[in-house]
């Protein structure tokens, strides 16, 4: 009798049921779209992460640059533009010069490292350094005494690519973990001291650089083991070198870095043990930068952010409206129903049926419609879902730039350049272009038919309680 | 059955307070058919919501085989309408989207009578009143005589022991009054039911046992059955 009752009662009242149900399914669908979109942002979000801070790394830490230890304004070719300054390289001499150094972040020592292994909560710690490879090339010109480097920069062509020296017995962790190899492999333990490189693809195809090849880092000859390719076209290192060679080759200012690295990428034993790893480490060294992935995201800059931002903040605040007021319009709806069927209740009333098994009707016929919502609900979310998948925007994600007031988080690609000189010659603002992807968990579809039924509960509560209300005999009094 | 007395019943109505009841008093013996007259407005219907549980007396006591229906806790009041009494509305007040057969059985839902049960006495009711071809019929297809007789098969499925029928053929033509209240004499007579009937219809009210006249809120009744009980 329930079901048959229930079953005839919203085919009488299909156009409501209808227009309560589509309500639902509005809020339901606008709801999956957006938490869609904005896991999609999020996923995005730390595709980009990754891609610049290594999959798995969970926190990275950075020493600031000693104050007074700029080396940039000449970029460790001091003596070189003295010579040139003062005349003591003849106008028309040929220049070739190369530097690899440390610019971005102070040096930590090895000790370091072992310290942060063994803090609690810490899964593994690997050190790594971030070097930039310059060369300049050119005809020293006719110099008037006085004058500017500036005027006569024109005359020297420069080529700089990025160097990371990575720990060969951990590359699970730290810049090579985001990468995927395409060609030849990854550098290995036994790589540890030799000259062994892995070229980025993006740089490897724009300096039709392959497997077998070499290359030129700091003055040595490495060979190329491996092309790595990192995922959605990020901003990755163009060259990763064995970390001892790289602590062997190159310079920070005119010092050696031998037993020196300047970035430590730390994985913490589970998500949990994230922000007491990164108050740990904060607190060895206190000078440090400890970064984790939050912050991180707050340096992305773009559409991507936009994006983020649009999907966290409007989206969420417009799904909410959108549900409330279908909650509030199913409630307003079915009780206005109840005020219909006043008569109805009474003569069941007369009749015996006790106001719980009313109410009980009421809500199932409501609950009937929050399923029904939930169900087209669910199929307009696949849909705005669907549909973001299919136009795919694609979604840009600036990470740094020249004006970044200072080192603000790990790698590269967040630091400031540290140098005017380097500014000129590289551009440290990185744009990371990611399709945005909206993805439906199993999770989010229940979540949604919950809210949906939750919805149809409430009216059915507001309506059965106006239906429990109803004095038998003023119920049959209703004139209908 | 009943015994009421003293019983008083006022509303507010606007600002005002209107006294529907004004201290009735009244005896109803088992199986007795009592018929209640009286002008629109002057309480009749009050009564009988009163007598069936459906409302409550400001003051006064509504025994109802020895139990008082004015201060019985609401649940056990619907028990007792469920399980013992009886209605049939002017209107007739089916539920339009139900069967005749499904009206009829929803007097038997409170009772948590099993599905085939409730179905196969359905039936039988509607048979009873000579509506067995018109089983599957929603409201809207049958006439006013047919619909009434849904209903009356509905008050009686349950097999109560009182039936309370406020203006039962108000809403019928002379052909279709004569033939309910022929129903309902028929079966107050096989099933030995106690029956209250309000009516405006002097005819109706003449085939009753007694009779009683609500004017102001205040009864007299006839003291002496007209007419004997079915089991006299």
């Amino acid at each position: 009798m329930f079901f048959t009752y229930l079953r005839r009662e919203l085919r009488r009242r299909v156009r409501q049921a209808v227009f309560i149900a589509l309500g639902l399914a509005l809020g339901i669908g606008l709801v999956i779209t957006v938490v869609a979109a904005s896991d999609g942002v999020n996923n995005s979000q730390s595709t980009v992460l990754h891609t610049l801070y290594g999959v798995g790394t969970d926190v990275t830490v950075t020493e600031p640059p000693a104050a007074g230890s700029s080396v940039g304004t000449t970029f460790g070719f001091t003596q070189e533009i003295k010579d040139i300054r003062t005349g003591a390289v003849a106008a028309g001499t040929k220049i070739n010069i190369n530097n690899l150094a440390t610019e971005q972040y102070g040096v930590l020592s090895s000790d370091v490292l072992a310290k942060m292994a063994r803090q609690a909560g810490v899964s593994s710690a690997v050190g790594g350094l971030a070097l930039t490879d310059l060369t300049v090339t050119g005809t020293v010109p006719q110099i008037t005494v006085g004058q500017g480097l500036g005027s006569y920069k024109s005359s020297f062509t420069s080529n700089t690519f990025n160097v990371d020296g990575v720990d060969t017995a951990n590359t699970a962790l730290g810049p090579l973990s985001a990468g995927k190899i395409t060609s030849g492999t990854t550098l290995t333990p036994a790589d540890a001291n030799g000259d062994d490189a892995v070229i980025d693809s993006g740089y490897a195809a724009q300096n039709k650089l392959s497997t077998g090849g070499t290359i030129d880092v700091g003055g040595t000859d490495f060979k190329i083991a491996g092309i790595v390719s990192v995922p959605q076209g990020g901003n990755p290192p163009d060259v990763y070198i064995p970390l001892a060679k790289a602590q062997s080759i190159a310079k920070n200012g005119s010092k050696s870095l031998v037993g020196e690295i300047d970035t430590v990428y730390v994985s913490a034993a589970s998500a949990a043990d994230i922000p007491s790893v990164q108050k740990e480490l904060s607190a060895l060294l206190p000078s440090a930068t400890v970064t984790d992935s939050s912050d991180l995201a707050s340096e992305v800059t773009g559409s991507l952010s936009s994006a983020s931002s649009l999907a966290n903040n409007l989206g969420r605040w417009l799904s909410v409206a959108v549900l409330v007021a279908a909650f509030l319009l199913a409630s307003l709806l079915t009780m206005a129903a109840v005020a219909r069927r006043v008569r109805e209740f009474g003569t069941l009333k007369a009749l015996g049926w006790p106001s719980r098994r009313i109410v009980g009707q009421v809500m199932g016929e409501s609950i009937a419609i929050g399923i029904a919502g939930a169900v087209v609900g669910v199929g307009l979310g696949y849909a705005g879902a669907a549909l973001i998948d299919k136009l795919a925007p694609k979604l840009s994600a600036t990470v740094g730039s020249s004006n970044a007031p200072s080192v603000t988080g790990p790698g590269r690609a967040l630091g400031s350049a540290g140098s005017s000189a380097l500014k000129a010659l590289t551009s440290t603002s990185h744009t990371v272009s990611v399709t945005l992807t909206a993805p439906v968990s199993v999770d989010l579809i229940l979540a949604a038919v919950v809210l949906a039924i939750a919805g149809g509960l409430i009216a059915g509560m507001f309506g059965g309680w106006r239906a429990a209300r109803l004095r038998p005999a003023a119920a049959l009094a209703r004139v209908e | 059955m009943y015994k009421l007395s003293g019983v008083v019943k006022k509303y507010r109505k606007g600002g005002a307070v209107v006294t529907a009841l004004q201290g009735v008093d009244l005896a109803i013996e088992d199986g007795e058919w009592l018929a209640i007259q009286g002008p629109t407005g002057h309480g009749k219907s009050t009564l009988l919501q009163i007598i069936g549980g459906l409302d409550r007396p400001t003051s006064g006591t509504v025994e109802f085989d020895g139990a008082d229906l004015a201060r019985m806790p609401e649940r056990q009041v619907t028990k007792v309408r469920a399980r013992s009494i009886g209605f049939i509305f002017q209107t007739f007040n089916l539920i339009p989207t139900l069967s005749a057969a499904e009206n009829v059985e929803v007097a038997l839902v409170p009772l948590k009578v099993d599905a085939a049960d409730r179905k196969a006495r359905a039936e039988q009711a509607l048979a009873d009143v000579g509506l067995g071809d018109r089983l599957r019929h929603l409201p809207s297809e049958l006439s006013g005589g047919q619909q009434q007789r849904v209903a009356t098969a509905r008050a009686l499925v349950k097999e109560p022991t009182v039936l309370l029928a406020d203006e039962p053929t108000g809403n019928l033509d002379e052909g279709t009054r004569d033939e309910i209240i022929g129903l309902l004499e028929k079966l107050w007579h096989s099933r030995g039911l106690t029956m209250v009937l309000v009516t405006h219809d002097s005819i109706v009210a003449s085939r009753a046992q007694r009779q009683g006249l609500l004017r102001d809120g205040r009864l007299a009744v006839t003291q002496a059955p007209l007419r004997p009980s079915p089991g006299q």
